[in-house]
């Protein structure tokens, strides 16, 4: 038995000190080293705490390309007017001074795991002892007929937070007086689940003030999606009229598009638009794939610590990993960052190593004030992470709680980003 | 720390990896052969119809009676009015004995006795319907782990770094500067009064679905871990 399988819980566990020798002794290369690709909910989180935790005894490496992380949750409450793009970006400068992390803004583009060393696309190699994976999400090639990479200039995905977000938000703003946002929905698993559905809403809301004629078609592959009840009374109450939602049973998932002629053709049907935001099918970020530690579309974890299926030095968090009954979101990932942290510190340095507990919560916004939620706690089981309790906001609720419900979400983005950042 | 969860950890030591503290509903592949005592008259999986019974697909988290199509038994739509939703415990219950639950159902069987046959047909039902990871608010896969409750506990000493390490989760809402924003401050505490909140929201005597689920699967020593942590926290 490896010394990173056992697990302590409390105080107790000082009757078992003398077993918690570091397992893996720097061998010879100084401190235990862990290399971190994708600095988001997961990887900024995971970095932060092993740093915070280990008080030195580890050489923490985070590697993200961007200088400026532009987060994808509230994305959607910049859509709709309630955010400044400039909220949404946070670097990581507190990270390096304040936490020690060697933060490298550069991509990885390989990882070997023989050998236990990561390719930077400068040229450069990073060796590990331990390598967390946290690259989000890229599309399904060919997912949408018609769309590519190439074309999300004119149909944007606005998936990935930054630049895209601000070019969704720009053509909504330059809709002509009565014209069509289109949205093709993505089919399951995808991040954050009632994030279409949000952003519809929030597109709802800034039109309803510019251009209170313009129209909103959402081409849908799937029957029912998270929130269905209190989205669809809060599109009746706030934008009757205004959302045209096509699910599977209506065609919905029978879709192509043509960029350059701006049209979308649903079950047969062909309409002209004027925005078009392509959701495409999702898959693990790409350096997983390279690492060799996907099946089919994502990577397979197990649940106690995050670690692969394939590799138990290589782990993976958030919306790359397959790792049962818990939702792609930020909240996920940052909630198994801590889990996952845990158990590479105390596999690396010996200190204990608690029990995992998950827990997700996801807000929508569906208008002013008007703030919903569904969230969930999580254990891990033998099979997966599993989901064991939750709750949902419901229909019908008084004005007051969903504004405590949205003013909750603030300080959440307050507090989550708080947590990654420093 | 109580000796009972010493004896716990020491347990969980020695199962080593994959370490599990929670339980799935039960086991699935031995639940799709006690279906086979249902399949008669219900069908399951892609393009399931209506039979003599209903199709399973989506049956849980679903009100009863509400499957579109189906003619239910006057006494089933009262039950689904009366707001019977099937969950994994009601359904064990339905299929423990129908008529002690739905007293003139149609479903004219007498009822499965064996607990664990109980739990595994749910296992393998539970394949069948929302999956929470698609849709967050679908029903359960597995029951949280059962902690039991003494109130002489509440004087435990509770221990700060495994508090520190518990607090990841408060600390996604609630700022560790003791800022709020939206969300209430939990710093610096008198650790009793701490306790005590923890532990209304536990037994859902104070409202707040959020706090509610997160104090309700900690257990005593974890609720004075945390009191002990945020205490002294700056």
């Amino acid at each position: 038995m490896t010394l990173n399988r056992r697990i302590f819980m409390g105080t107790g566990a000082a009757a078992m000190a003398s077993l918690s020798a570091p397992s893996v002794l720097a061998d010879g290369h100084g401190r235990p080293r862990v290399v971190l690709i994708g600095g988001g909910a997961g990887g900024a989180t995971a970095a932060r705490y092993l740093a915070k935790d280990s008080k030195g005894e580890l050489d923490v490496t985070l590697v993200e390309p961007s200088r400026t992380y532009f987060t994808c949750f509230f994305s959607n409450l910049y859509l709709g007017g309630f955010r400044d793009i400039d909220d949404l970006g946070h670097n990581y400068g507190t990270l390096a001074a304040k936490y020690g992390i060697n933060v490298v803004h550069d991509w990885a583009v390989g990882v070997d795991r023989d050998s236990k060393m990561v390719t930077l696309a400068g040229g450069s190699k990073l060796p590990y002892d331990k390598l967390i994976l946290s690259p989000g999400i890229d599309f399904v090639d060919g997912a949408v007929e018609g769309w590519s990479v190439s074309s999300q200039n004119a149909m944007p995905h606005a998936y990935k937070g930054g630049s895209q977000t601000e070019l969704l938000k720009a053509q909504v703003m330059a809709m002509p007086e009565g014209g069509t946002f289109a949205m093709v929905a993505p089919p399951n698993p995808f991040r954050c689940p009632p994030g279409p559905y949000e952003r519809v809403s929030m597109v709802a809301h800034a039109l309803k003030s510019s251009n209170p004629t313009a129209k909103i078609i959402v081409a849908d592959p799937k029957e029912k999606f998270s929130k269905m009840s209190l989205f669809q009374e809060g599109w009746a109450n706030h934008y009757a009229g205004m959302v045209d939602w096509i699910g599977s049973d209506f065609g919905g998932g029978n879709v192509s598009v043509d960029p350059n002629a701006m049209t979308v053709t649903i079950d047969g049907e062909e309409t002209k638009v004027d925005v078009c935001n392509v959701i495409p099918a999702m898959k693990a970020g790409r350096i997983a794939e390279l690492a060799g530690v996907t099946e089919g579309n994502w990577a397979p974890v197990n649940a106690a610590d995050m670690s692969t299926k394939a590799d138990a030095d290589v782990y993976v968090l958030g919306d790359a990993s397959q790792q049962g009954d818990m939702p792609k979101s930020g909240f996920s990932a940052n909630s198994q960052a801590k889990v996952c942290a845990n158990a590479v510190r105390g596999a690396l340095t010996g200190s204990k190593v608690f029990p995992a507990k998950f827990s997700n919560t996801c807000w929508s916004l569906i208008g002013t004030d008007d703030g919903v939620k569904v969230g969930a706690t999580y254990e891990a089981t033998a099979e997966k992470i599993s989901k064991v309790d939750g709750f949902i906001s419901s229909t019908g609720e008084d004005s007051a709680t969903r504004k405590a419900t949205f003013e909750e979400s603030e300080g959440w983005y307050a507090g989550i980003t708080a947590d990654m950042f420093g | 720390m109580g000796v009972a969860l010493f004896a716990k950890m020491t347990l969980a030591a020695s199962i080593a990896a994959g370490t599990s503290f929670a339980n799935e509903i039960g086991d699935a592949e031995a639940g799709e052969k006690v279906f086979s005592q249902c399949k008669g008259c219900h069908q399951l999986g892609a393009g399931a119809k209506d039979r003599i019974g209903p199709h399973l697909n989506g049956i849980f988290g679903r009100r009863a009676a509400a499957h579109e199509g189906f003619r239910y038994s006057k006494s089933m739509q009262r039950a689904g009015n009366d707001g019977l939703t099937w969950t994994a415990k009601t359904l064990d219950a339905y299929i423990e004995n129908p008529r002690a639950l739905v007293s003139k159902t149609r479903m004219s069987f007498r009822g499965m006795k064996d607990a664990t046959d109980r739990a595994n047909l749910l296992a393998y039902l539970r394949n069948f319907s929302d999956n929470p990871s698609n849709l967050p608010e679908a029903e359960p896969t597995a029951t949280a782990t059962d902690h039991d409750l003494d109130p002489a506990i509440l004087a435990l000493k509770g221990d700060p770094e495994y508090g520190e390490y518990l607090s990841n989760e408060c600390l996604t809402c609630h700022q560790s500067d003791g800022s709020a924003v939206g969300i209430p401050s939990i710093t610096q505490w008198p650790e009793e009064d701490f306790v005590v909140a923890m532990h209304a929201y536990k037994r859902k005597i104070r409202p707040h679905p959020v706090m509610q689920m997160m104090a309700g699967r900690l257990n005593d020593d974890e609720i004075a871990a945390l009191a002990a942590y945020f205490k002294d926290l700056e």
